[in-house]
């Protein structure tokens, strides 16, 4: 089941690859919220139950719930065009994500571990280093912070991985993400929007040498 | 039980100077703050290797940089004051900029003295928080973009270490531990996974780069010191970056003497060269003092990590590069205010005929000059000496010539634009303010300190950094 669910993520990256709408971003974010609720509720069995409760509750609040409602309302709000804007044509974009993926695939194959599921180091560094080449290639500011969301869901994939040994990493996941998710989006949504009208990262480009 | 006391004193007084929107109130909280954080100190250099609360120890290495960032607390708070109070700030945005200043030196002290990697991992996430307040003080579109690259670069830089920690986690499961202390990864040094711990090392290294300022996430620092107030930038110059060399330095120390310390050291010394590269190319062409006083930072932090992967005699070079370079950047960034007032304007063309404008804040921003930029009798002149003299005694000839060679034309370059500022005659007519010579005796002092260091360190300050140096092997 927790293959099948991993699998699935990691489908919903290729598809991050090549969408052309600010909103599909934003449903893939939800979709993958509800992964990480699924994957969270398998696997971390030794969890107390008052623990377990807290992790499936933020994946669910935070993950699929506010951010993405965050960031609708912030397209929404800002009249931010549909178009996602890429620098590169779609299919190098898939491209890149395959190799990516084939990647973590290859190096995992290097691990003998036990403690570690593959599954979960492939599902964790593919969305990494997705969620950076999204941040690299994209245009617009909001894609960047949709980049970091996948970072951090991938992040979050990684701690589940040691969470039923070390259940402390999981929280520190979780508080990772509400930092980032209520600083990164509270600066945008309140003054970015406001001050920049058009929200692309060539607003951004006053400070240089 | 001081480090309780200190924790909850900053707590109620970081809250307390978020709400105050009276000047008496909130000098007297600084005061206040300024108490507890020497009290700490205190506490700390009599009660070496004590570990309170379970998580925080005052080792050499936190020690050497708990004392440091104690000292710069005082010129800090007092320039702070001077700049919120010429011109006069709102009432609102002085309230945020001091709690957040406040926040902001307490969070580095606990992040110097964690023994926990995760606990460290968290102080330098408040670091960030506390740090883009101050950056975005003015308001202005420029700071808003300052602030954004900052929090975004270092949200990520955060989200590198968090992997990192994980990692290094996974090595330790391997050997049974369950914990992340420093001391459990030194207790397991010789056995920890090799694949887990380079890739563990990888990503923190990357990670805390944002702070320390080296190749690949020194960006964000940049316009970060460019756009902040000075006596804030002062802090992100010198002990922030000590922040990110102290997580640095604490995974190094954990792995070094094993096969992956030997890896480890190469990715330093490319990340530390490939910077100091970056650094000469855009001193060659600078035209903003901050950013100037911003990039020379970055230039030494590469020759600090130089020193790191240098051996003991190394790791004392740095130590002691690390300590002179905070209280003399810091001292530049507060004189950074005297020549806004002159200038009202950060652009070097713009500038000119200092000793004429402010004839001792330029005898001042001179002495500066011969600090930073290590010609002696500065004392960097001989940390840097040291370091090149432990890169030789390793037989690193190549090292030695591209950092010599480099560290030449950057010399160059800080020097045309210093001399351009204080001799050259301006090129546009500025007025002549008084400014008082009592401004500028907190920088006469920190840089008369790191001479001093330079010419006869401290005994108690030589046996910390050997105490720290026999962390590595």
């Amino acid at each position: 089941m927790l293959e099948t669910l991993i699998i699935i993520f990691l489908s919903t990256l290729f598809y991050l690859a090549i969408a052309n709408r600010m909103r599909n971003y934003v449903k893939i974010l939800v979709f993958q919220g509800i992964l990480l609720f699924l994957v969270a509720a398998f696997h971390l069995v030794e969890f107390s139950v008052f623990n377990l409760i807290l992790i499936l509750l933020e994946t669910i609040v935070f993950k699929a719930i506010a951010v993405p409602y965050c960031l609708e309302s912030i397209i929404r709000h800002n009249g931010i065009t549909r178009e996602t804007e890429p620098f590169l044509p779609h299919f190098v974009s898939l491209l890149i994500t395959v190799a990516i993926v084939v990647g973590a695939i290859l190096l995992s194959g290097s691990i003998d571990d036990l403690i570690l599921d593959k599954f979960f180091f492939v599902g964790a560094v593919s969305a990494i280093f997705t969620g950076l080449y999204l941040i690299v290639s994209r245009r617009k500011i909001l894609t960047h912070v949709v980049g970091y969301c996948v970072i951090e869901n991938g992040v979050f994939i990684l701690s589940l991985a040691v969470g039923n040994e070390m259940p402390a990493m999981v929280n520190l996941g979780i508080m990772l993400d509400i930092f980032a998710s209520v600083f990164i989006l509270g600066i945008f949504a309140n003054k970015i929007g406001d001050v920049f009208h058009d929200v692309d990262i060539d607003s951004l480009s006053k400070l240089k040498d | 039980m001081i480090t309780a006391v200190y924790l909850a004193a900053v707590v109620c007084i970081v809250i307390a100077l978020a709400f105050s929107r009276s000047r008496r109130l909130s000098d007297l909280l600084g005061i206040l703050f300024l108490g507890v954080q020497t009290l700490l100190t205190v506490h700390g250099m009599t009660h070496p290797g004590l570990t309170e609360l379970g998580y925080f120890c005052f080792d050499a290495p936190g020690l050497i940089l708990l004392l440091t960032l104690s000292i710069i607390t005082y010129p800090t708070l007092i320039h702070s004051r001077i700049y919120l109070t010429k011109p006069l700030a709102k009432p609102s945005s002085a309230a945020a900029y001091s709690s957040s200043c406040v926040l902001l030196i307490a969070a580095m002290t606990m992040g110097y003295l964690a023994n926990h990697a995760a606990m460290a991992w968290i102080f330098t996430e408040i670091t960030t928080l506390s740090a883009a307040v101050l950056i975005y003080h003015h308001r202005s579109k420029l700071a808003l973009e300052a602030t954004w690259k900052y929090v975004f670069i270092c949200a990520i830089s955060i989200c590198f270490v968090f992997v990192g920690i994980l990692f290094i986690s996974l090595a330790l499961l391997h050997d049974g531990c369950s914990n992340l202390f420093y001391a459990d990864l030194m207790a397991h040094k010789a056995t920890l996974g090799t694949f887990w711990m380079k890739l563990g090392f990888l990503f923190i290294f990357a990670g805390y780069t944002a702070k320390l300022g080296l190749f690949p996430m020194f960006t964000a620092g940049v316009d970060a010191k460019d756009k902040a107030p000075a006596p804030a930038g002062a802090l992100l110059a010198s002990a922030l970056m000590n922040l990110g060399f102290c997580g640095i330095f604490r995974v190094y120390a954990s792995i070094s003497g094993t096969p992956v310390g030997n890896w480890a050291r190469t990715v330093m010394l490319v990340s530390a060269l490939v910077t100091l590269f970056i650094a000469t190319i855009y001193m060659a062409r600078i035209s903003n003092v901050k950013r100037m006083l911003a990039y020379s930072g970055i230039e030494h932090m590469s020759v600090v990590t130089l020193g790191l992967c240098f051996g003991k005699a190394g790791f004392v070079a740095a130590m002691l590069h690390l300590v002179m370079h905070t209280f003399v950047k810091s001292g530049l960034f507060f004189h950074f205010t005297q020549l806004w007032r002159v200038y009202t304007s950060k652009m070097i063309d713009e500038m000119g005929d200092y000793l004429k404008l402010n004839p001792f804040g330029a005898l001042v921003l001179l002495f500066g000059f011969v600090s930073i930029a290590a010609i002696p009798p500065s004392g960097l002149f001989f940390s840097e000496l040291l370091t090149f003299k432990a890169m030789i005694a390793e037989g690193s000839w190549v090292v030695f010539a591209l950092t010599a060679f480099l560290l030449t034309v950057l010399l160059w370059a800080f020097s045309r634009s210093i001399f351009r500022i204080v001799f050259l005659p301006a090129t546009r007519h500025v007025e002549k303010i008084r400014i008082s010579s009592w401004e500028s005796v907190s920088q006469l002092i920190l840089f008369a300190l790191a001479t001093y260091i330079g010419f006869n360190p401290p005994a108690f300050l030589l046996e910390l950094i050997g105490q720290a140096a026999a962390m590595i092997s």
